[in-house]
């Protein structure tokens, strides 16, 4: 190896094997060996292997940082294995420890080699390139011509002030090494090579750093808003929200946005896509700065407001419920997001009314845009637009459990402490009602209304109810930095990749009326088209000396 | 109007029907170079025992059984044949484009078609200028499955695009990562080969009696093989880097994030990391050769299951095998 070799790991294919050696005793000398072999290129295999490895757990349970219903479904169809599993992270991978320390000693390994070639790099490419070989034979790639010359030391030398000019012109670094008789350059090219390998290895540092420090400082909340109602960015009206350290409270820019429509279009019913809904637009109006504008939410098309991204996750109807109790008093009127089930949207509601009964009262309810009848009496949705609206609902009364202060899901209805009072089980039918129908409760407890919310003149039921859409809001400044960084990765891999490192000598030794010129190349590394470059070096030589404008010479090429 | 979709399918089953006949060209001709190399071989001892004043006829047969260049008739046949199966395929895709009124890879049906498209084009491609006609059965034989099995349990008919995919991301995304599959194809068919070959190679070292099939004699050496399985690796490894990262833009815009871990997600990045394993192995010593064609073919495995079992088994935001 010569000084301009890239450096590499001792167990590279390319690399000085004496350098594995047994350590030198002592505390020191165990400490080089260790760091020697975690950098060595082997481990630097093994590690991937083993991060290869160690991430197929992930795709085969589910995660909690991509499907945490999944993981709670997993939990009660397997409790006995789930607390083992869990206890070994197989619902966390990618934040387990194990996982963490198969990347970070990989990086480790990586810095640990990386370091010491940039060294190596930034002072071979001020390095002069190599003397030329004292036999150019040995090399696999070689040529030799012999050319008639009247004047042969000036011709030699020519030659090579010629083969100089053409290499430098091909993008090589050239040397003289003119000794004796002997005339030859030295050239080499490809340090982009080099170079790009540790751009590459470089910016994949820069993006594990910049996903690790990004995260701190990056925010994402999720809020589900019906038509008509109003976010205000602000933590608190935020349903769940997830934030790095160091995002403060006060971090959220001031706007607020309004919900006015939500579009979305069904394929026809009975055609090949029968009720696929696409083309979902949350129309929205932003207040911004004092002033307001319009804008929308749609899928792959995020909307961008102050620096954060809001994205439309899912949809679903908010039927608009009022409850009166028995003195005709409206104790609960609210359009309630109800969580759809089925592609068809069968939606789940809880209706929980607080005050103004005897009792709470928890309210269960279906929701059926296109109701259509089973065999079996029960109901199910046969389309996700609003076709045939129909509403199902059972009452329970008792304690809502809201008081205790343990926080309660919105979506969730628990019954412990609650006492049914129609559908199963009881000998009251569950109550079924259509756009702007009221029934009785049970009991002679009131009324309760599902309202239409139509407007005047509408011939039918397909805007009788309000739809929500539940909106991410995502804050991350260091997503275009991941890009920048892996985009850099990218460009790196290629030089290294496709940029050739190779050597090249000319040498043109003069004897009685000829000059017998040698070519060869050397590749530094992969390098399949060395032997075309050679070949491609002599002819050019060649038609450069042969050039009419110069003096006249003839070759013939050595037997 | 006439139904562009059924004339789709047609084609489809007109380019399995030919890749196959294909396949038994291309088998065949791995059978006569078999028989060639045995002849070759036999001629040469029949030289080797007659001494130097050996039957004329002997020397004869040395002679035709190693012509400078051989002529491969069944080799000229198959490639012929693929390039005829190539253009029906490429026309039932394109008839299906323009049926569904999109691009022809929006869901898993679609993607087999335009991959395995790719797997044939790119090899297609590179035997104007080198010949790799010796892969033929693999191909042809890995494109007849493929696409058999597609054509058979993949298929749904055209539907409108679902929302997330309605995006410039799919064209780019998915062309860009099936191109790099028809890399990793090639890699994977070389590296096979690098292994026998090697098997080979090792026991002519070793005088044994059996080398193994006879074919690998008209094959280039083992280095050879793992040199060109590692060209076509290095790019199939910028492409799939660039699915990645195109993957992440896409994420970025139709989930709020770039990087989630979804099931398809993981298995991208476990394909990239292995093929990185491989790159490295290529320079490594103790890894270069056998160690290092042993990734390749786990990381065409990976590709294969990221492909079929994780699209249709696995659940995850990918759902857009169209199956249900
Ligand atoms: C995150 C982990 C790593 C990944 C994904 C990775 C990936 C790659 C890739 C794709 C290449 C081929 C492109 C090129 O030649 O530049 C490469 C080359 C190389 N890597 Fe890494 N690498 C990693 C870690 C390491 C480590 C830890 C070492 C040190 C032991 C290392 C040393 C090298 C060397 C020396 C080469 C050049 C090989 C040659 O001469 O052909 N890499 N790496």
């Amino acid at each position: 190896m010569t000084s301009s070799d890239p450096l590499r790991p001792s167990d590279h294919i390319d690399g000085d094997d004496s350098a594995i050696t047994q350590p030198r005793l002592g505390f020191i000398g165990w400490l080089r060996w260790g760091w020697r072999q975690l950098t060595s290129m082997r481990t630097a295999i093994i590690l991937l292997l083993v991060l290869a490895i160690a991430a197929i757990p992930g795709s085969i349970f589910p995660q909690r940082m991509a499907d945490p219903n999944g993981v709670t479904q997993w939990q009660s169809d397997n409790p006995d294995l789930f607390p083992v599993l869990d206890a070994m992270s197989m619902f966390d991978v990618y934040l387990s420890p194990w996982f963490s320390a198969i990347y970070l000693l990989l990086f480790i390994s990586l810095v640990g080699c990386v370091i010491p070639r940039i060294k190596h790099h930034l002072k071979a490419l001020r390095a002069r390139p190599p003397r030329t070989p004292a036999r150019l034979g040995r090399l696999e790639d070689h040529r030799e011509v012999t050319r008639d010359a009247a004047d042969a030391d000036a011709e030699a030398a020519r030659s090579i002030d010629v083969a100089q000019r053409q290499l430098k012109s091909l993008g090589y670094r050239v040397e003289r090494y003119d000794k004796g008789r002997t005339y030859s350059v030295s050239a080499e090219r490809g340090y982009w090579r080099e170079t790009g390998n540790l751009i590459f290895h470089l910016a994949l540092v820069g993006v594990l750093l910049v996903v690790g420090i990004g995260g701190s400082f990056a925010y994402t909340g999720q809020r589900v808003v019906v038509e008509g109602q109003t976010f205000v960015n602000t933590l608190l009206d935020y349903e769940s929200m997830n934030r790095g350290r160091f995002v403060s409270d006060d971090a959220l820019s001031p706007y607020s946005m309004t919900l006015d429509s939500f579009d979305v279009t069904y394929q026809e019913y009975g055609s090949a896509a029968s009720g696929q809904a696409g083309d979902f637009s949350a129309n929205v109006s932003v207040r911004e700065n004092g002033d307001t504008h319009e804008a929308s939410v749609r899928v792959n098309h995020p909307l961008d407001v102050a620096g954060d991204k809001i994205y439309l996750l899912g949809n679903g109807y908010a039927p608009t419920l009022t409850v009166r109790n028995a003195d005709g008093d409206v104790v609960y009127s609210n359009s309630v997001p109800f969580l759809p089930q089925d592609t068809n949207l069968t939606s789940l509601g809880v209706i929980k009314v607080t005050d103004g009964m005897p009792e709470q009262l928890g309210i269960a309810a279906f929701f059926y845009p296109s109701a259509a009848q089973l065999e079996t009496g029960a109901f199910a949705s046969a389309h996700g637009d609003l076709l045939a609206p129909l509403l199902t609902l059972d009452v329970y009364e008792g304690d809502l459990g809201i008081d205790e202060g343990t926080p309660r899901s919105v979506y969730v209805l628990d019954t412990e402490e609650l006492t049914k009072l129609t559908g199963r089980t009881t000998d009251v039918d569950s109550t079924e009602l259509a756009p702007g129908e009221t029934a009785d409760l049970p009991n002679g407890l009131g009324t309760i209304t599902f309202e239409d919310e139509s407007p005047v003149g509408a011939t039918d039921y397909t805007q009788s109810v309000k739809r929500f859409v539940s909106l991410q809001i995502h804050h991350d400044d260091s997503a275009v930095w991941v890009l920048v960084f892996a985009l850099l990765a990218l460009a790196g891999l290629m030089l290294a990749l496709f940029v050739p490192r190779r050597r090249m000598w000319v040498k043109a030794t003069p004897s009685d009326g000829t000059i017998a010129l040698e070519y060869a190349g050397l590749a530094r590394g992969e390098d399949p088209t060395l032997g075309a470059a050679v070949d491609d070096l002599v002819t050019g030589h060649a038609r450069l000396l042969d050039d009419p404008r110069r003096s006249a010479t003839s070759e013939k090429p050595r037997k | 109007m006439p139904d562009l979709d059924s004339l789709s399918i047609l084609f489809v089953w007109t380019a399995i029907a030919i890749y196959a006949a294909a396949f038994v060209a291309y088998a065949f001709d791995l059978a006569r170079r078999s028989e060639v190399s045995a002849d070759a071989r036999l001629a040469r001892e029949t030289v080797l025992v007659g001494g130097a004043g050996g039957s004329a006829e002997a020397t004869e047969a040395a002679a035709s059984a190693e012509p400078a260049k051989p002529r491969y008739v069944m080799a000229r046949i198959g490639t012929a044949l693929t390039w005829l199966a190539f253009v029906f395929h490429l026309a039932a895709t394109v008839l299906r484009g323009i049926a569904a009124e999109r691009v022809p890879w929006a869901n898993l049906y679609e993607f087999a078609m335009i991959g395995t498209l790719l797997v044939v084009f790119v090899y297609l491609l590179v035997l104007t200028r080198i010949d790799l006609r010796f892969l033929g059965t693999f191909i042809t034989g890995l494109i007849v499955v493929l696409m058999g099995a597609a054509a058979v349990s993949f298929y749904v008919g055209v539907v409108p695009l679902m929302d997330p995919l309605k995006s410039v991301w799919l064209v780019i995304h998915v062309f860009v990562a099936s191109l790099g599959t028809a890399f990793f194809a090639l890699t994977a068919a070389l590296s096979v080969l690098q292994l026998m070959q090697h098997r080979r190679e090792r026991r002519i070292a070793e005088h044994a009696e059996k080398t193994g099939p006879a074919f690998l004699s008209t094959l280039p050496g083992s280095e050879r093989l793992e040199g060109l399985a590692f060209r076509f690796a290095i790019v199939g490894f910028i492409l799939w880097t660039f699915t990645l990262i195109a993957g992440s833009i896409w994420a970025q815009d139709a989930w709020g994030r770039y990087w989630g871990f979804d099931v398809k997600e993981t298995w991208t990045f476990i394909i990239w990391v292995l093929y990185a394993g491989y790159i490295h192995a290529r320079a490594t010593r103790g890894w270069r050769g056998s160690r290092s064609a042993w990734l390749s073919i786990i990381g065409f495995t990976a590709v294969i299951f990221n492909f079929t079992i994780v699209n249709v088994f696995f659940k995850g935001l990918h759902a857009y095998s169209g199956l249900s």
